[in-house]
C-alpha cells in the first residue's frame, strides 16, 4: 500500500498556560419529578399536542350535547352520558400515549432529550407517569362533564337526574381507559414511529376482535382460552362495572401477554438502540 | 491544558461487516478548538453520537472530564451538544424548545431570553414554529440550546451548515472566545476553510479511520512534496527503491512526505526528468484533506 500515512502526533504541549479550567460546582442529579414536568409540557406545547388534548374536552362536550338533544327523556341517565363520553376517550387517550413516545423518534427531538438526560429508562419512566397522569386527570374532567350533562339534561327534560354509576364502577372505567392509553404507550415504545403505531393500534382494536370472535365461534378450544389470551376481551368487563375474581385473572393473564411482555421487549430494545 | 474529551480505540460495527468507526482515538483539550474533519459518511457523526451516549459503541471508551457522559449528573450544564439542528419537533416554537431544555437542566427562566439574545433570534422569530425556520435559524437555535447550561465543553456537528457568511464569522468568534476562556470545543465539519481558520488541533477521519491528527501547524508543516515527472513509472520506481512512501494521483502528480531536496536527488540519480517539484507546504489544509480522504476512499483500488 502506498498511501500516505501521517503519524499521529500528539498535540504540542507548548501552549500558553494562561488557560485555566473553570471551576465546576458539584451538580445534583436531575430529579425524576422535573423530567415528568418537562414531559407533561411536551404533551401540550405543539399545535397537534394541544388540539389532541383539547379534543378530549371538545368530544366530551359534543357527546354530552348529543345525548341531551337526541336521547329520549328516560335515557338521560348518568351511565349513558358516561358511555357516550367514554367512547371518544378510548380512542384519543391511546393516541396521546402513542405520540408521547413516538414523537421523540418521528420528530427526532430524542436527540436533544436523550442527550440532556442520557438515561432512556428514566425518560421513559417519566413519560409513562406523565401519560398516566393525563389519562387519570382527563377521566375526571370527563366525570365533571358527565355530571353537568346529566344535571342539564334532566333539567331540560324536566326529570330527576339518575345517578346510576357507583364510585367503584367509575374507578374501573378509569382503569380501563388508562390501560387502553398505556397499551398505546407500549405500541409507541415497540414501534417508535407515529404512523406505524397508530395503524397497529387500530388493527388491534378494530380488526383483531372480530377475527378472534370468529375464531372463538368456530373453534371450541379457542372459545375456552379466549378470555385468558384476548386482552381487549378481558378489558370489556371493566367498563361494565363488575369483575369476578376469574375475570381479574383473565385481565392479568392477557395483560402479561399483550402488555407487559411487549413492553419489556420494547424497553430492552430502546435502551440499546441508536438515536439518530 | 487538560484532555477534556478522551476517545480511546473507539469502534462501531454494524451488521453485514460494515465498520462505521474503526479504532478511533483522539483527545480534545481545554482551551483549544479541536476540528474533526472528514467527508460525508466518514464516521464523524457516529463518533459524536457515541461520545454523548446516543449510539452504543461496539468497543472502546469515551471519557468527558474523566467520566462517562452517562455518569454526568446534569450533562447539559457540563457539555453543550448540537448534533443536528433539524432534529427538533417542527411544531414547537424556538422559545419553547429552549424552555424545555432550561427546565430539564433546572436553570432560571431568564436564561432562555439570554440565549435568544446571544444567538440573535428576535422575539418574533423565537415565537415562530421551527418548521418555518431556515437552516441558519435552526443552527442558531441549536447553538443556543448547547450554550444554555453554560457548559465547559461544546460538541458541535457541522454547526456552520446553512449559516450565511456573517453567521459563520459570528460562530467562529463565538467558538474562539469560548475556547480562550478555558472551554473545550470539538467541532466537526467538511467546510475545510472554516476549520482551518478556527481550529487549533485537527483530527482527520476517512472511512471510519483516523488518517491524520495533530496541531494545525504540525499538520501544515508535514505537508511534504509534490512532484511530477515526464515518465511517471520511472519516478515511482526510483522513489520506491529509495524507500519513500508516496501516493500517486490521477493528474499524474505524486505526493510524498520527503523533502523536495531529497526527491530531487533521487530523480537526478535515476535520470528521471521532472516537470514539477515543489513543497506542498502552504498548499492549504484543503488539499491535504482531499488527498488524505481520497486515498482512504479509493483504498484497495489504488494500492
Amino acid at each position: 500500500m502506498t498511501t500516505t500515512v501521517l503519524t499521529p502526533s500528539t498535540p504540542a504541549t507548548s501552549q500558553p498556560d494562561a488557560v485555566v479550567g473553570r471551576t465546576r460546582r458539584p451538580q445534583p442529579r436531575i430529579p425524576l419529578t422535573r423530567i415528568i414536568g418537562v414531559e407533561l409540557r411536551k404533551m401540550f406545547n405543539t399545535r397537534s399536542g394541544f388540539w389532541l388534548m383539547a379534543s378530549l374536552v371538545i368530544t366530551n362536550v359534543l357527546a354530552t350535547a348529543a345525548i341531551i338533544v337526541f336521547a329520549p327523556d328516560d335515557q338521560l341517565t348518568f351511565d349513558n352520558f358516561a358511555a357516550a363520553i367514554g367512547a371518544p376517550m378510548t380512542v384519543i387517550l391511546p393516541m396521546i400515549g402513542i405520540l408521547a413516545v413516538t414523537s421523540e423518534w418521528s420528530q427526532r427531538s430524542g436527540l436533544t432529550t436523550f442527550t440532556l438526560v442520557p438515561h432512556r429508562g428514566r425518560v421513559l419512566r417519566a413519560k409513562f407517569l406523565a401519560a398516566t397522569t393525563v389519562g387519570v386527570v382527563s377521566m375526571f374532567v370527563a366525570l365533571v362533564v358527565g355530571v353537568l350533562g346529566t344535571l342539564l339534561g334532566s333539567a331540560v327534560a324536566g326529570v330527576d337526574p339518575v345517578w346510576n354509576v357507583s364510585a367503584a364502577h367509575f374507578a374501573l372505567i378509569v382503569l380501563g381507559s388508562v390501560l387502553g392509553m398505556l397499551f398505546g404507550f407500549m405500541l409507541g415504545l415497540v414501534i417508535r414511529n407515529s404512523a406505524g403505531a397508530i395503524v397497529t393500534y387500530f388493527v388491534y382494536t378494530l380488526v383483531l376482535p372480530p377475527l378472534l370472535g370468529l375464531l372463538a365461534a368456530n373453534q371450541r378450544w379457542f372459545a375456552d382460552v379466549q378470555p385468558w389470551v384476548d386482552y381487549s376481551y378481558a378489558q370489556r368487563p371493566l367498563f361494565e362495572g363488575t369483575l369476578t375474581s376469574q375475570q381479574w385473572q383473565h385481565l392479568a393473564a392477557s395483560g402479561v401477554l399483550w402488555f407487559l411482555l411487549p413492553m419489556a421487549v420494547g424497553l430492552f430494545v430502546v435502551r440499546r438502540a441508536e438515536v439518530k | 491544558m487538560l484532555d477534556m474529551i478522551t476517545v480511546e480505540s473507539l469502534t462501531k460495527k454494524y451488521g453485514r461487516g460494515m465498520t462505521a468507526v474503526d479504532d478511533v482515538s483522539f483527545t480534545a483539550a481545554t482551551g483549544r478548538v479541536t476540528g474533526f474533519l472528514g467527508p460525508n459518511g466518514a464516521g464523524k457523526s457516529t463518533t459524536m453520537r457515541i461520545i454523548v451516549g446516543l449510539t452504543p459503541a461496539t468497543s472502546g471508551t469515551v471519557m468527558v472530564d474523566g467520566r462517562r457522559f452517562t455518569d454526568l449528573p446534569n450533562p447539559g450544564t457540563e457539555v453543550g451538544v448540537l448534533l443536528d439542528a433539524s432534529a427538533q419537533h417542527a411544531g414547537r416554537t424556538g422559545r419553547e424548545i429552549l424552555t424545555l431544555a432550561q427546565r430539564t437542566m433546572g436553570l432560571p427562566r431568564s436564561r432562555v431570553q439570554e440565549m435568544l439574545d446571544l444567538v440573535s433570534l428576535t422575539s418574533h422569530e423565537a415565537d415562530r414554529r421551527v418548521r418555518d425556520y431556515s437552516l441558519g435559524m435552526r443552527q442558531r437555535l441549536g447553538i443556543g440550546t448547547a450554550l444554555l447550561g453554560d457548559p465547559d465543553v461544546l460538541i458541535l456537528d457541522e454547526p456552520a451548515n446553512g449559516l450565511d457568511p456573517a453567521g459563520i464569522r459570528w460562530m467562529r468568534d463565538l467558538l474562539r472566545g469560548f475556547a480562550d476562556q478555558g472551554g473545550t470545543v470539538l467541532l466537526s465539519s467538511h467546510l475545510l476553510h472554516e476549520i482551518e481558520v478556527v481550529a487549533d488541533d485537527l483530527v482527520v477521519i476517512g472511512n471510519g479511520r483516523i488518517v491524520a491528527q495533530g496541531t494545525k501547524s504540525d499538520l501544515l508543516a508535514a505537508a511534504g512534496t509534490i512532484v511530477r515527472a515526464r515518465d511517471a513509472a520511472a519516478l515511482a520506481q526510483a522513489m520506491e527503491s529509495a524507500g519513500l512512501t508516496f501516493s500517486g494521483h490521477a493528474d499524474g502528480s505524486v505526493r510524498t512526505e520527503a523533502s523536495p531536496d531529497r526527491v530531487g536527488e533521487i530523480a537526478l540519480a535515476a535520470h528521471v526528468v521532472l516537470t514539477e517539484l515543489r513543497a506542498a507546504e502552504g498548499a492549504g489544509l484543503e488539499e491535504m484533506f482531499l488527498e488524505l480522504t481520497a486515498d482512504t476512499q479509493r483504498e484497495g483500488a489504488a494500492a
